[in-house]
């Protein structure tokens, strides 16, 4: 038998140290006594932990004249957290499944596997731990011998992994001085510089005026009518709470909560008028009324944003009403607002009204003189996780919707309407043929006003070939020429 | 008015506060003090640093800077004709907890609230000069979520979010009707367009594509979140996953927080006078859960009823309303139907998925990669196991529901 003490400051370092050479020496798992801090009374024992001694039989699973071990860096991450566990078998059990590994007698993550199981649970069980310290350590102020503020903490870990969660505090906490004393080990950090020595004493630093603050937070962030003791302990086990200055409260928190509760149902609501509370009711009413409208077209948009008229509306942010001036020569008329629309309140700000802005242009419009709408002023989706998938608006949206398109068509006064799609077609014409027949088309709407009927620039947007989607661009760059040539 | 001392203030804010649900300290930017020239880290997940005996986690400094307020909300314990104790903190005052607080590792950050004071611009502003001020003067780099105040004008959240890793606005009840009858001043659209607004200058602040096209946004890091109170209104839980769905989709946003109707000191008359049960609370988490990571969708779950159901986890209560889609055959199903068993969770279902590539899963083996047989043994099969009958049988529901208990007597 080997005989291997390791220190109580970098366990885990010097375990790898001697691991190597034990590997590296052959030394089969069975034949090596792991302990840490002091040795323990094996009358077997022989040899230190530099790996001489009586070079014993090369075990069959290692080959010769290769690296000692080869372990992926996976592996060895959860291996070397599990060695911060507390029970005593973990550097033989470390040291085993390392020389099983290298020999391929197990693969990592098979958990049909003892070893590579135990080392899985024991090193989830230390990440647990390390994230309790992460939260549970309190520090409190000390005084410091320099410029920087110095706090110390008291802090018992479950298992011996202070080395592990240190860092953390490193980071954290740069721009003072602290120190964290657990029963083996503590992490002092000093100027910036992180060391870990032995702990000497047990040392708890004196009580910090702060943590009264602390108390009358916690007392007041209860919520009395929910009390919850199970959840509290599993996530905040009792073994924790002889080092947190706010779990001296739990007893009589839990124990006032019924009573608390009881007060409050049988405190009626207020009765009769509140002088105070009406004078604020006023108040409010004035600081949140509306400004007058500028004129007519400004409040038509305000009803619209307003309208409740179908269910359209309630589900995206609101109702975009229509953009320009009134009176305006031309009108467009699209189908729906759509995800950016509604994101931006105004029509025709995405991808479609992108293609719309580019066709104004080479067909020489004037885009600022333009009014643009659509037939149906809400976006109508279907939810995919984290988008919006666009829906056709049904007939009965449309038609319902038309109440706003007219009184718009009334206040613009235009010569020419386009209408773009299927929807915006049916909308003013009334009429739901096919759309691509009609395409290029003039017709009238109701009050006879003409108009051009085109595809939607969302539909250009969508061809997937591109030489069609070429040649409908240039049909659509077309049909808004006409309409130019037809203000004339 | 008396003056109050800073402990007075703090219990008089806190337990104005404790009614938002939202807790979150983790995601956005990656942040640290290695340098020894600021304070604080975030980033990773975040860190519960103490469990109040209500079971919620504190992680935050949760305050309002005041619980003066000018609306009048039936549900809220602030609201301007409640009898509360009322309190101002100073920006200093708030600036100074967050700090001390947190060198004393007792929380991850600020979560800042508030009553509004004079106008929603007044108020918004006084709680971004608190941010600014942790940032700029103190060196801050922990988390800090602000609550933003939907009328309150663009260049203001415009700061708020370069200031905070998270924003969020309250949508407050699942629908229109209800948010106008129980708070007046408040407008279901207002809180949409404000959060429209949020993701919007979100996406703005990605702009330029990174190598990998995932860069972080600058504005609110950490994202938006929302809380929607459940069991003030007649709502049913259709009606609120639906709202939710919704904002998922339309805000990008990172959480809704369902927060169960409770009781407060001095109710208004518009309150029912039962709180919700706080399970239905904890099932339309499980709910939201199934429609962002499970592949559900609103439609599916809530039965007939529109509520879910009290006694069986949403996915159990689906999966014993079609039963003709069980057993599932572990080595064979898509990820799809994996997802849809009781008891597997996405971890689970990656793990089937990974080790049936080295060979057939068993069902001893399920265990290990974390299912919870009890609930998952009877809508399985794998070689070693067959839930033969069970799935027919007509107590299956029982196996799950709790054990009937003797109803209270008042």
């Amino acid at each position: 038998m080997r005989q291997v003490v390791l220190p109580l400051v970098g366990t885990v370092a010097a375990w790898r140290q001697e691991a190597r050479a034990l590997a590296a020496a052959r030394v089969p798992p069975e034949e090596v006594l792991w302990s840490v801090g002091a040795a323990s009374g094996d009358l077997f024992a022989q040899g230190g932990g530099d790996g001489t001694g009586a070079l014993p039989r090369t075990p069959g699973y290692l080959k010769a004249d290769e690296s000692p071990v080869q372990v992926s860096k996976r592996a060895l991450e959860s291996i070397e957290a599990a060695l911060c566990h507390s029970d005593p078998e973990r550097f033989a059990r470390a040291y085993r499944l390392v020389l099983r590994l290298s020999a391929g007698d197990v693969a990592w993550g098979d958990r049909s596997d003892g070893d590579v199981r135990i080392v899985l649970a024991q090193a989830k069980a230390v990440a647990r731990d390390v994230h309790k310290m992460h939260a549970f350590v309190r520090f409190r102020e000390v005084e410091g011998a320099g410029a920087r503020r110095a706090f110390a903490a008291w802090f018992e870990p479950w298992h011996p992994c202070l080395e592990r969660g240190a860092p953390f505090f490193a980071r954290r906490f740069g721009d003072m001085d602290w120190a964290i004393a657990t029963p083996d080990v503590t992490a002092r950090f000093v100027d910036g510089r992180l060391r870990y020595e032995e702990t000497r004493e047990e040392m708890r630093p004196p009580a910090d005026a702060t943590e009264d603050l602390w108390r009358t937070y916690y007392a007041s962030i209860f919520n009395p009518a929910r009390v919850m003791v199970k959840a509290m302990c599993a996530e905040m086990p009792k073994k924790y709470w002889k080092n947190l200055p706010e779990a001296e409260l739990i007893p009589g928190l839990v124990r006032d909560a019924e009573a608390r509760v009881r007060g409050m149902a049988e405190t009626a609501p207020a009765e009769g008028p509140m002088p105070r509370a009406e004078r604020v009711r006023e108040t409010t009413r004035a600081l949140l009324a509306e400004t007058a409208p500028r004129d007519a077209l400004d409040r038509l948009a305000r009803e619209i944003r307003g309208c409740a008229r179908c269910g359209i509306c309630a589900a995206a942010t609101a109702p975009v009403p229509g953009e320009g001036p009134a009176p305006a020569e031309l009108m467009i008329v699209g189908e729906q607002p759509g995800d950016r629309e509604d994101l931006a309140a105004r029509p025709f700000v995405g991808p479609a009204g992108q293609v719309l802005d580019r066709a104004a242009e080479v067909a020489g419009l004037d885009r600022e003189a333009v009014y643009v709408t659509n037939a149906v002023k809400g976006f109508k989706y279907a939810p995919r996780g984290k988008r919006r998938i666009h829906q056709r608006p049904d007939a009965g949206e449309v038609e319902r919707c038309r109440w706003w398109l007219d009184l718009e068509r009334e206040l613009v006064q235009p010569k020419v309407i386009v209408a773009m799609g299927a929807t915006a077609a049916v909308g003013l014409t009334g009429s739901d043929a096919g759309l691509l027949k009609r395409r290029g088309r003039v017709e009238r709407a109701e009050d006879g006003t003409p108009v051009l009927l085109t595809v939607h620039p969302a539909y250009l947007l969508r061809l997937p070939d591109a030489a069609r989607a070429e040649a409908e661009t240039e049909a659509f760059h077309r049909d808004l020429a006409q309409a130019a040539r037809m203000l004339d | 008015m008396v003056k109050r001392t800073l402990a007075e203030k703090l219990s008089i804010l806190s337990d104005a506060a404790k009614y938002d649900a939202s807790c979150a300290s983790s995601g956005g930017e990656r942040r640290d003090a290695r340098d020894g020239k600021g304070l604080g880290s975030t980033g990773g997940s975040g860190i519960c640093h103490a469990y109040a005996p209500d079971g919620r986690c504190i992680s935050l400094l949760k305050i309002l800077m005041t619980n003066f307020c000018i609306y009048d909300c039936a549900y809220c314990i602030n609201r301007a004709s409640s009898r509360v104790e009322r309190a101002r903190f100073s920006v200093e005052e708030v600036v100074h907890l967050t700090v001390e607080f947190y060198r004393r590792n007792y929380i991850e950050g600020l979560f800042l609230s508030s009553g509004i004071i004079r106008s929603p611009d007044d108020t918004m502003a006084d709680m971004v000069r608190i941010a600014r001020r942790l940032r700029e003067v103190e060196g801050f780099r922990g988390y800090i979520h602000l609550k933003t105040i939907p009328s309150a004008s663009p260049e203001l959240i415009d700061e708020a979010g370069r200031w905070a890793d998270r924003l969020s606005i309250n949508v407050e009840m699942p629908t229109e009707r209800a948010l106008a009858d129980l708070a007046p001043e408040k407008s279901a659209q207002g809180i949409r367009r404000a959060m429209a607004d949020v993701r919007s200058r979100r996406e703005a602040s990605r702009e330029g594509q990174s190598f990998r096209g995932k860069r972080p946004a600058k504005f609110a890091p950490a994202g938006q979140s929302t809380q929607v109170i459940v069991g003030a209104d007649g709502s049913d839980d259709r009606t609120i996953l639906t709202q939710s769905a919704g904002l998922y989709a339309s805000y990008g946003l990172s959480r809704v927080y369902y927060s169960a109707f409770s009781p407060i000191p001095d109710p208004a008359r518009a309150l029912p006078l039962k709180a919700p049960p706080l399970v239905r609370e904890h099932r339309l988490y499980q709910a939201d859960w199934l429609l962002r990571f499970y592949g559900f969708e609103v439609g599916e779950i809530g039965g007939r009823s529109g509520m879910l159901d009290l006694d069986v986890d949403p996915k159990t209560a689906w999966a014993l309303e079609h039963r003709e889609r069980f057993p599932v055959d572990v080595n064979g199903a898509s990820r799809e139907s994996l997802l849809r068993v009781p008891g597997f969770g996405t971890k689970t279902v990656g793990r089937i998925l990974a080790a049936r590539r080295r060979g057939a899963v068993r069902y001893e083996h399920l265990a290990a990669m974390g299912a919870v047989m009890k609930h998952a043994r009877a809508f399985v099969t794998a070689p070693g196991w067959s839930p033969r009958g069970m799935l027919d049988e007509d107590n299956l529901r029982a196996r799950f529901a709790p054990k009937p208990e003797q109803l209270a007597l008042f």
